[in-house]
């Protein structure tokens, strides 16, 4: 694609990277701050999401591997990162769910069982 | 060269998802950031489209929009007197902190390298070609037994999940209102 | 007590609107009252109508208007000739590709929505002749125009949104329910080199969208803020997400029988060996289409919107066109899983060789108007499960047995790729295996789940002692 200018314009994989640290970043940021813990599940599923556009953008740009070498490992490491995904979701908010039978609350804040 | 479909679709596809990441992070009310992060899912897909992974971009949409939303759906539902409010903790400080942190040494890392990337000829050669084989038989070939792993670690995440919210029965030596008091109150062992 | 003079009653309706209703002159005066030259005027167009379309058929036939037409049995082949003229007149690639792309868009779109027109009166009208009643009759020939009306009425109803509802979730679920809607149609082939979107994950695509549908249908229920419709929702997306998994392990067994996941590819299977799946595979189709209709909320199994339990479930707070889009969606979804159907299990655009002849479009659409009447029949017929039943039926028998049907049939496709015997041989002896198992499995798990079919057929207690059964035969003959 070129610009008007006469300039071109392309994506490479900087771009991917960029954009994928940058929802890992945001991730990170809900995951650490906020009080709900159903909130925090949803930061570690964008921070597992970033992960996954890493890898896919490796495997589409990379040089890396000889020609004819499963190019596609990429992929299906992101299969199983989908997979860890779907299993931890169930497990957290099945904990979620059982905290709050006991407490009356999904606050992180107000789960203080282990402190003194 | 990329064609322009491509170049138009990566800037906003990823301005969707960027975006949207972040009203999850400032959106006042759960629902909210849980529709946000829907869409988040969702602009992801198209960026795994863009980078012509079909199976996986279609997967993601199955898996994340489809079942862990939902997932995440049911808890809110399930915990009907905690509060709705998408509030922040008193780590908010270092959660930013460490959220910039991350991002711009990745984004520092990506920009500064040289990546020994494929262009031109190379790359278009793999635009848009099927992957579904290719991926299916790298999981039952190289990747077999990691294959197997992950689906025993599903099958556990499911019992687990089932024990742990499933409700102690002890009613049958009480009365129906008893048990229905103590399974709301103790319902399973944390 | 005064006697009152017994006075014979003055038969008056008792509104001016039943008045109006009243007055209003019935079909058969309207039709008379028609001026003569009208009639003729009407009767001369319909006939130039048909001249004209028999002569454009036979040009075409004939073959005479080659290189400005194109056959009408193909389509898709029109569409290429418009690519390739667009290609040589000069146009931006990229230009062409953006109009035949909204060229398909507007065509799926125009097919959805005059089906919803036709279908919605088509569904009333049959319902009633199940139960025995006259359907919509007054408003056009026949009651045509029934679903206009009905269209028009809810547009200019007042929308009234509930107080302590979410306002900004409230407005995206009727929206975004039509989402998976349309966009479902877009893998599935019409006739040869016809289709929208001829993706190679064209089946998983199709379960991907369907699950997209389940986050529209909750954000309805959950911001309406009213007890009903978050009840509905609740059983909905239970439902929904149960019956995902049986829907997944029916379209498997088509998937690992076809070895392609692109429905021209399986349309395309069906035709080459001239059998269609729901002979080879009848428990797979059996469970996808009893699935079909939990995942889109019709009836049997619409407990999410049943309006003897919850009002209209999770749309119950929804008013004016806002609720019609959610009936409205109701009907496409079920055009959608006729399509759908047609074409995992009925063979899709082919018959037999028959679609050398009639266009291939035409026969999935009549295939689709005969999976939708059955989804009609089935919602005359049948009661309402519970949601325990259904979940029951899920998760205790469609999802143990289409495990081991997926098996039996992984084994059968090893055997089909590797085995170099005719190909009506080892289908044939598939399909066999595949009923005497599926029969086997289904009475050997009803004995095991305690639903023994009944030995004798036995009349209800109650017909027996109202003598309905006797009374309706009294009045056939």
């Amino acid at each position: 694609m070129n610009l008007p200018g006469g300039d071109e314009v392309t994506v490479t994989l900087a771009h991917y990277l960029v954009v994928s640290g940058l929802v890992f970043g945001i991730g990170t940021t809900i995951a650490l701050s906020k009080r709900n813990a159903i909130a925090v599940l949803m930061g570690i599923e964008l921070m597992l999401n970033a992960v996954n556009l890493t890898l896919l953008a490796f495997s589409r740009f990379s040089s890396a591997f000889p020609a004819g070498e499963e190019p596609l490992s990429g992929h299906a490491f992101v299969v199983f990162v989908l997979t860890v995904a779907a299993a931890e979701a169930a497990i957290a908010l099945a904990m979620a769910v059982l905290l709050y039978r006991r407490r009356e609350t999904v606050d992180l804040d107000r789960v203080n069982l282990m402190r003194w | 060269m990329d064609s322009t479909g491509i170049v138009i679709g990566f800037w906003v596809l990823s301005a969707i998802t960027v975006v949207s990441s972040l009203l999850v992070l400032v959106a006042r009310n759960l629902m909210h950031a849980l529709a946000f992060l829907v869409l988040a899912f969702l602009g992801m897909a198209g960026l795994f489209i863009t980078l012509s992974a079909d199976f996986v971009a279609v997967a993601q949409v199955l898996i994340y929009a489809g079942s862990i939303s939902v997932l995440m759906v049911f808890a809110v539902m399930l915990t009907p007197l905690a509060s709705r409010d998408n509030g922040n903790s008193l780590y908010v400080l270092p959660g930013v902190v460490a959220g910039l942190g991350i991002a711009s040494l990745v984004a520092f890392v990506a920009v500064d390298t040289e990546w020994a990337e494929r262009t031109g000829a190379a790359l278009a050669e793999s635009d848009f070609a099927s992957t579904v084989g290719e991926v299916g038989r790298l999981l039952l070939g190289r990747y077999v037994l990691a294959f197997e792993v992950a689906s025993v670690l599903l099958l556990i995440g499911l019992l687990g999940a089932i024990v742990l919210v499933q409700e102690r029965r002890r009613a049958a030596t009480q009365s129906p209102d008893e048990a229905a008091d103590t399974g709301a109150r103790d319902g399973g062992a944390l | 007590m005064s006697e009152q003079p017994l006075q014979a009653p003055i038969r008056r309706p008792a509104t001016p609107m039943l008045r109006q209703i009243e007055d209003r002159p019935g079909l058969k005066e309207m039709a008379l009252g028609v001026p003569f030259g009208l009639k003729v005027i009407g009767a001369i167009m319909g006939l130039g109508a048909l001249v004209l379309m028999a002569a454009v058929g036979y040009l075409v036939v004939d073959g005479r208007l080659d290189g400005q037409w194109y056959d009408v049995r193909d389509l898709g082949h029109a569409v290429a000739g418009l690519r390739d003229w667009l290609d040589g007149e000069g146009v931006d690639h990229r230009l062409t590709w953006l109009i035949t792309g909204a060229l398909g868009g507007l065509a799926i779109m125009s097919i959805v929505g005059g089906w919803l027109l036709i279908g919605s009166w088509v569904e009333r009208r049959v319902i009633a002749k199940f139960q025995i009643r006259m359907g919509p009759n007054r408003t056009g020939l026949f009651g045509l125009l029934q679903p206009i009306a009905d269209a028009v009425k809810l547009m200019t109803k007042e929308i009234i949104i509930p107080r302590g509802a979410d306002r900004f979730l409230y407005y995206i679920p009727p929206v975004l329910v039509f989402v998976p809607a349309m966009l479902g149609w877009a893998p599935i082939p019409w006739a040869p080199n016809m289709a929208y979107m001829d993706i190679n994950v064209g089946v998983l695509y199709v379960v991907a969208i369907s699950s997209i549908g389940v986050l529209a249908i909750f954000l309805a229920g959950w911001s309406s803020n009213n007890h009903y419709s978050l009840l509905g929702a609740m059983r909905t997306v239970a439902m929904m997400i149960s019956y995902e998994i049986p829907i997944s392990l029916a379209l498997l067994s088509v998937v690992l029988l076809t070895q392609s996941m692109q429905l021209s590819e399986i349309v395309a299977f069906q035709g080459h060996y001239h059998v269609w799946m729901i002979a080879i595979i009848p428990f797979a189709a059996f469970a996808f289409l009893f699935a079909s209709t939990a995942e889109i909320n019709r009836s049997p199994n619409d407990i999410g919107e049943a309006e003897s339990e919850i009002v209209a479930g999770f749309y119950t707070e929804y008013s004016g066109m806002k609720a019609g889009l959610f009936m409205a969606v109701e009907l496409a979804h079920a055009i959608l899983v006729g399509a759908l159907m047609a074409t995992f299990f009925l063979g899709g655009y082919t018959l037999f060789g028959l679609e050398e002849w009639v266009p291939g479009y035409l026969i999935l659409a009549a295939k689709i108007g005969a999976v939708y009447f059955l989804f009609v029949w089935l919602r005359g017929t049948l009661p309402r499960f519970r949601l325990d039943q259904l979940m029951g039926f899920a998760w205790k028998f469609l999802i143990p047995l289409g495990i081991i049907q997926a098996f039996i049939v992984a084994i059968e496709a090893s055997v089909f790729v590797r085995v170099d015997a005719p190909a009506f041989i080892t289908l044939g002896a598939f399909a066999v295996v595949n009923l005497a198992s599926t029969v086997v499995m289904v009475r050997f798990w009803a004995d095991r789940l305690g639903y023994a079919p009944a030995q004798h057929a036995t009349k209800p207690e109650l017909t027996n002692a109202l003598g309905g059964l006797k009374a309706a035969q009294r009045l056939r003959s």
